[in-house]
């Protein structure tokens, strides 16, 4: 049943290989997106923690900012 | 109603669907994937190569969908300006793209056992490539100009001339002769694709689908955050 499925009637490689590029190019593109979100989400903190009193008190203050601070959880996808 | 759609409450309904479709698509994918390689039948004339289709089809069919929402919202951002149209159209390139080079290595790939070559200069596989260099160039529209206006109206410009594509690309089986055949499945006309092997193309199509919508909203995310941090830096 393995081998039959492995080999597919002498298909297997142009089968397995087509199949494997396809989740190696999903992969590839979700790590990649993941990285270039986390960098951006680090930056954001980072910059924030260097704000001094007045301007992190206005930054609160917006909705928006506020939104960010509490969105960090993508990082756990 | 209108605090639902400020700009807070939109991060935070992208961050749980980003959970959910992330646990969505791993379901479908795997279904999908039993049904393509275990499940559906061989074929008559292509034998087990025939399951190539499961992969190359539905990237085929996502890449081109993908760029005619581009196109479309590029005319969006030409007359009306809207700068949520142009981070969409960003947010949705990267994933379109790669499925455009999924569908042309598989495509490929499939081509060896069937017709005996890698590669043909056939009418389908040329506009499919030139697909892919109409996502390149809008892409990289993004990177060559430091002003922001230029990279915005290059980009509509180069989306909106590839439109002119998209129907050469399905159309191309019916004007030309090439080495594709015709299109199984029909809207309008009836579909000659049998249903065992119509049922893990849907769910391989599903998957595809969820998948490009899990990239484009952490690309969403990412462009939203990038606004933010510009602002962070005029406070």
């Amino acid at each position: 049943m393995i081998s039959e499925i492995l080999n597919m009637n002498g298909y297997g490689l142009y089968v397995w290989s087509s199949f494997m590029f396809t989740l190696l190019s999903f992969g590839t593109l979700y790590f990649v997106t993941k990285i270039q979100l986390n960098k951006e989400l680090r930056n954001f903190e980072a910059k924030f923690k260097n704000l001094d009193i007045d301007k992190a008190e206005i930054a609160k203050k917006q909705e928006i900012y506020r939104g960010i601070l509490s969105s960090t959880s993508t990082s756990k996808i | 109603m209108l605090n639902y759609f400020n700009p807070s409450n939109t991060l935070k309904v992208i961050n749980k669907l980003q959970k959910f479709i992330f646990a969505l698509f791993i379901a479908v994918l795997i279904l999908g994937l039993f049904e393509a390689l275990v499940l559906s039948p061989e074929d008559y004339k292509q034998s087990d190569s025939v399951r190539i289709m499961y992969v190359h089809v539905p990237a085929a069919w996502i890449s081109v969908g993908i760029f005619s929402v581009i196109s479309i919202l590029s005319f969006g951002i030409l007359i009306f300006k809207n700068k949520n149209f142009i981070l969409i159209s960003k947010s949705l390139a990267p994933s379109g793209f790669v499925f455009n080079i999924i569908a042309l290595v598989t495509g490929s790939i499939w081509g060896k056992p069937t017709w005996g070559t890698w590669w043909a200069w056939d009418a389908r596989i040329t506009s499919m490539l030139l697909l892919a260099v109409f996502y390149l160039m809008f892409m990289l529209s993004w990177k060559i100009f430091e002003d922001e206006k230029k990279s915005i109206k290059l980009s509509s410009y180069i989306a909106i001339f590839g439109l002119i594509n998209v129907p050469i690309i399905k159309f191309s089986v019916d004007w030309w002769s090439t080495l594709h055949q015709p299109s199984s499945i029909n809207v309008f006309k009836e579909t000659t694709i049998h249903s065992t092997m119509l049922m893990p193309l849907g769910i391989m199509t599903a998957a595809f689908a969820l998948f490009s919508i899990l990239i484009f909203l952490m690309k969403y995310h990412t462009e939203l955050l990038k606004i933010k941090n510009k602002g962070l830096d005029r406070l």
